[in-house]
């Protein structure tokens, strides 16, 4: 199975990225050459393998529900690229 | 004399027997970077006035007598996705290019509750993907060893900083092998403890279930110190283990008698440069005539490792990544268009071509009618990987071999091909996946080059991994060697 550059601008919008034509080029080749080597792993039967999501056995990790000081709106916004009344501001959404 | 001869307990006696005062360390190690980092390019942001602050303080404690922190005065490098509390934090990413965090990571809290002092932070592959340091958005590190080579990544800076003798040690992450990878390409111990035993809360997430942050030290020792000081059951890292943090200074005892090494036949076959091989034969003499005893073994699903490794950590990368939008922090990029056009634009302003790659790939491996055929596939052959190493560590102590499969490469030489470059992590990219300890320490050279030697454990048996690490470097000295700068 090989990508083609159609794919890679499917994989780009659910990515949220734009590609220029020669990005969308060099990932079709790239993503084709990456992909044929991962395709090794098909040789492996694995049908009665569990995966492995992850190597602590922990699960359903919780804190106590403890009331404490959260950060402030001024820290918050801090890094914010844009801002106004204490809101992190965007481009409209509606008409 | 340069105080970077020392060791961080030699230091100590220094500085309680009040010959030097953190001030002067302090002043010994900013005026390295200055005279150092034009060529070396390791730091991204300079912390000249925190740590002289800092180091202020720290002689009126002295002076005091007030008890102190285990890495006490010790001037230190962070690498630049550790988020520390009002000083920039980058990933060596233009998507963060004036980000000032407003809280400290863990191990950067860490660091100060140990008194050390944090000189600044050090460049990386951006978002600590790459195994070379190219990818780093303010330009590449270079290799003290050899300025026409890399460091190795993604923590390049980190690793290079140490070995050109800027700090006295830094912390970098590990996901594939980006702590003991430079550490062998340029010479110093670089330990990447078991996932979860060092917090993970405010190093900016690459691939969650494999990152890990450790030391870059100049001796083990050294790296026995630090991660006594930022190991540690964290409440604020739900994937931190709950597990007692023992004394790994008391395990340097440089008894190795008896000790049962197993070292991979697919870690010193095909593809491992001749020159790398015999320097790591000649370091298990080293232990061999120490009383240990070593026998080839086969870790057999070692081939499959970087394929795996490369849909789980670009798919976690994906995942992870999606937070860069625009809206929040970081940059933004409006043409007018609409906020979907906005989240574009930032992200493809904002990321270079290694993380695009990466999020592409993962974006692709995730995506309907694929993800069982890669990504769910991929963590199968992680279990089989993990009990490769689960049947060797049945009979065995550690599993040693090289870290990588040559020294340092010129940088350039592989930036055209990722496939290749993926495949220098084939001897470090098993650990991660099989969330074990390991260590790279300096074993010899090649051509001139620092060649490292891969000290592989059972999952929070670092005491072992640290006490065969400390006993060969106790009986060489390669450690000990210095880049002419």
């Amino acid at each position: 199975m090989s990508i083609t550059v159609k794919d890679v601008q499917h994989v780009a919008k659910l990515a949220r990225l734009h590609l220029s034509p020669e990005e969308e080029a060099l990932f079709t080749e790239q993503m084709n050459a990456i992909l044929q080597y991962a395709e090794k792993l098909g040789s492996l039967n694995t049908d009665d393998v569990p995966p492995t999501t992850h190597v602590l056995h922990v699960s359903n990790v919780m804190r106590e529900d403890v009331v404490k000081e959260s950060i402030t709106v001024e820290e918050a916004l801090l890094n914010a690229p844009d801002e106004e009344d204490g809101q992190f501001k965007v481009p409209a959404v509606l008409d | 004399m340069s105080l970077f001869q020392y060791r961080l307990s030699e230091l100590h006696n220094l500085l309680h027997d009040s010959k030097i005062s953190v001030s002067e360390l302090t002043e010994e190690s900013l005026s390295a970077v200055a005279r150092l980092d034009g060529d070396i390019h390791a730091f991204l942001t300079l912390n000249e006035e925190g740590a002289k602050s800092a180091a202020r303080q720290l002689d009126d404690k002295l002076a005091s007598g007030a008890p102190r922190g285990l890495l006490f005065g010790i001037p230190a490098g962070v690498k630049d996705n550790i988020v520390t509390k009002g000083l920039r934090t980058t990933c060596a990413s233009r998507f963060l290019d004036n980000y000032q965090p407003i809280y400290d990571a863990t191990v950067a809290a860490k660091l100060r509750q140990a008194d050390a002092v944090t000189i600044g932070k050090l460049n990386m592959d951006e978002f600590a993907m790459g195994g070379s340091n190219e990818n780093s958005a303010y330009g590449a590190v270079r290799n003290p060893w050899d300025l026409e080579r890399v460091p190795g990544g993604s923590s390049g800076g980190s690793a290079a900083a140490v070995a050109a003798g800027e700090v006295f040690f830094a912390l970098g992450s590990d996901t594939g092998g980006s702590i003991r990878q430079p550490a062998s390409y340029c010479g110093v111990v670089g330990l990447k403890p078991t996932y979860g035993l060092v917090s993970r809360y405010g190093l900016v997430a690459f691939a969650s279930s494999l990152d890990q942050i450790g030391p870059l030290t100049r001796t083990v020792e050294d790296s026995a110190y630090v991660l006594q000081a930022i190991a540690g059951y964290d409440p604020q890292d739900s994937t931190s283990a709950k597990v007692d943090i023992p004394d790994y200074l008391g395990a340097l005892t440089g008894d190795v008698k008896g000790l049962r090494i197993a070292v991979p036949k697919e870690y010193v076959g095909e593809g491992v440069d001749a020159s790398v091989r015999d320097t790591v034969l000649a370091a298990l003499k080293v232990l061999e005539d120490l009383g240990a005893v070593w026998e080839e073994v086969s870790l057999p699903h070692t081939e499959y490792a970087v394929a795996t490794y490369y849909l789980l950590a670009s798919s976690e990368a994906s995942s992870n990544l999606a937070r860069f939008d625009g809206v929040r922090f970081g940059v933004r990029v409006d043409d007018g268009s609409g906020l979907l056009d906005l989240y574009h634009n930032s992200r493809s302003q904002g990321f270079g071509p290694e993380v695009k790659r990466r999020i592409m790939l993962g974006t692709y491996a995730l995506s309907s009618g694929y993800y069982d055929a890669y990504y769910l596939k991929a963590q199968k052959v992680r279990t089989l990987i993990k009990q490769d190493f689960d049947e060797v560590f049945k009979k065995y102590d550690v599993v040693i071999g090289p870290t990588a499969p040559t020294t340092a490469f010129k940088l350039g030489s592989q930036t055209e091909d990722p496939l290749t470059m993926y495949l220098n992590d084939i001897l470090t990219i098993p650990v991660n996946l099989a969330g074990i300890p390991a260590v790279s320490i300096p074993c010899g050279f090649a051509e001139g080059l620092p060649v490292g030697l891969q000290i592989i454990g059972k999952e929070f048996d670092e005491r072992t991994v640290l006490r065969v690490a400390h006993a060969y470097e106790q009986h060489t000295d390669h450690h000990k060697q210095r880049p002419q700068l």
